[in-house]
């Protein structure tokens, strides 16, 4: 008996590696397909107008500096991760810059070059949204993901999904609300929201009685939106639930909630 | 336990699969003069052929490339339940040259607890609870960035990262609340492709054999990644 279990996960086993290996080589080969694409590409030009440009080895302040690029000489930008370019001399050396630095450099025709930076004008204009919270539900912990589309810097629609995990139970939520943001303007902005979805409920399997339940909620909350940097908010709330069960009563949780958010 | 688990996982951070933030940089690029020619006292009638060149206007975009994919794979042990391949797949976003946000999903098969293996009896979970599948959603720090070479020529950068989050495990028939940290090592073979060494521990509350206890399940792999 023990001789078949074993055979069986084995061939499993077989199965889903042979799909991971599929995916890693699919990931191999755009790679290697990309790399022609890269080098045809035509890049931003910029020329130095500080004393020097310090080309770094790696994106970050711990890279040590390799190369100066004088006053007067141009170098391309080839390509942006996070902060840092990388850049390619006219002589073909290769580093990377902050942007701090190259900022202070100039387009052919004179200009200064720009970079778009998010900033706390864009926190309270920003149509779309997306973040994750954690916290608590009831006793149980909660892990949600949502995305948010502002009608108006006041108000915004929102849809939520989140999987509770509890002791005695597991489940997941997903749901729709109104938020209104009465000082969208302030860096710590406060919102009320009101809303209703869908919950399901399932015992964990070592609990013997109950079963399965998927019952409507409806919800009212409160909670802050702190703009921290570039795209980056922390966000914390506390929302009532009203669980709309077939039995004699309906069900109140209290669900606590902090996380961060993107807005784009 | 378990207050301690909450207390853990509302102080550490939760985090975006991120959605990128892109540098859509102003074009102001590439522009040429084309301003009209003064008036000249030419007779009229004649038709004035301006001789400017337009400049094609070409506004070529810086490629951001803040992103990370990838694939790992390595051995995952499962207390009480001896170790296994684990395989899985990992996206990471870079905020900043310090911190990055990544989720990560993987999977690994629970083997037979030593109680199963010497008495012979009744398995204590059937084949398809023994599979063990994760997610979690982590926020990671740079700590340690640098370099390392081979030979005269040839220098490579390289990242020792900080991580920590929380997420959910699938095992024995139920989903479990994780809380998973680790280190890892990020070696760039060029500025685009990476190669990870990876060491995690995922912490759950299990109360299969009996009573309830706290499970560390230790995982070490390897992986490749992408920027893009």
């Amino acid at each position: 008996m023990s001789a078949r279990s074993i055979t069986i996960i084995h061939s499993t086993h077989r199965l889903t590696r042979v799909s991971w290996a599929a995916l890693l080589l699919l990931v191999m080969s755009q790679v290697l397909t990309a790399e022609p694409a890269h080098a045809k590409a035509d890049y931003r030009t910029v020329s130095v107008a500080d004393p020097y440009l310090e080309l770094r080895t790696g994106p970050g302040i711990g890279y040590p500096k390799f190369y100066v690029v004088d006053r007067g000489e141009s170098v391309d930008i080839l390509k942006r991760r996070t902060d840092w370019f990388l850049v390619r001399a006219e002589n073909g050396k290769e580093g990377w810059v902050s942007q701090e630095q190259l900022q202070r450099t100039l387009q052919p025709d004179g200009q200064e070059i720009e970079f778009a930076a998010a900033s706390q004008a864009d926190f309270t204009d920003a149509r779309w949204e997306a973040g994750i919270l954690a916290g608590d539900f009831g006793g149980a912990n909660i892990i949600s993901l949502y995305g948010s589309f502002s009608l108006n810097p006041h108000v915004s629609i929102e849809a939520w999904g989140s999987q509770i995990l509890g002791n005695f139970s597991n489940g997941w939520m997903g749901s729709i609300n109104v938020v209104h943001e009465t000082w969208p303007d302030w860096r710590i902005s406060p919102f009320f929201t009101l809303g209703t979805g869908v919950i399901h409920t399932e015992p964990k399997s070592t609990i013997v009685q109950g079963e399965d339940r998927t019952d409507q909620v409806a919800h009212v909350g409160a909670g802050l939106r702190i703009y921290a940097t570039r795209r980056f908010i922390l966000r914390a709330e506390y929302k009532s639930y009203v669980v709309f069960t077939s039995r004699d009563d309906n069900e109140e949780v209290e669900e606590w909630k902090v996380g961060f958010a993107f807005f784009f | 336990m378990e207050s301690r688990f909450r207390l853990l996982f509302l102080v550490l951070a939760v985090f975006a699969l991120g959605l990128s933030g892109c540098a859509a940089t102003k074009n102001l690029f590439g522009r040429g003069n084309n301003s009209a020619p003064p008036p000249t006292a030419e007779a009229p009638g004649q038709v004035i052929d301006p001789e400017v060149e337009r400049r094609e206007i070409k506004e070529p975009k810086i490629d951001t490339e803040n992103f990370e994919i990838g694939a790992f794979v390595g051995i995952m042990s499962v207390e009480d339940f001896e170790s296994n391949i684990v395989y899985g797949v990992r996206l990471a976003y870079h905020v900043t040259e310090g911190f990055f946000v990544e989720g990560t999903f993987g999977q690994t098969d629970a083997g037979l607890t030593s109680f199963e293996r010497l008495s012979g009896g009744a398995p204590i979970l059937s084949d398809s609870d023994r599979t063990f599948t994760f997610y979690n959603l982590n926020l990671g720090y740079n700590i340690l960035p640098g370099e390392v070479f081979f030979g005269e020529g040839r220098a490579y950068n390289t990242n020792l990262y900080l991580i920590g989050g929380l997420g959910s495990t699938r095992f024995a028939g139920d989903d479990r609340f994780t809380v998973n940290f680790g280190v890892g090592y990020r070696f760039l073979l060029t500025d685009s492709i990476a190669l990870h060494l990876d060491f995690r521990d995922h912490l759950f509350d299990i109360d299969l054999l009996g009573e309830d206890k706290t499970v560390h399940n230790l995982e070490g792999n390897l992986g490749v990644t992408v920027f893009f």
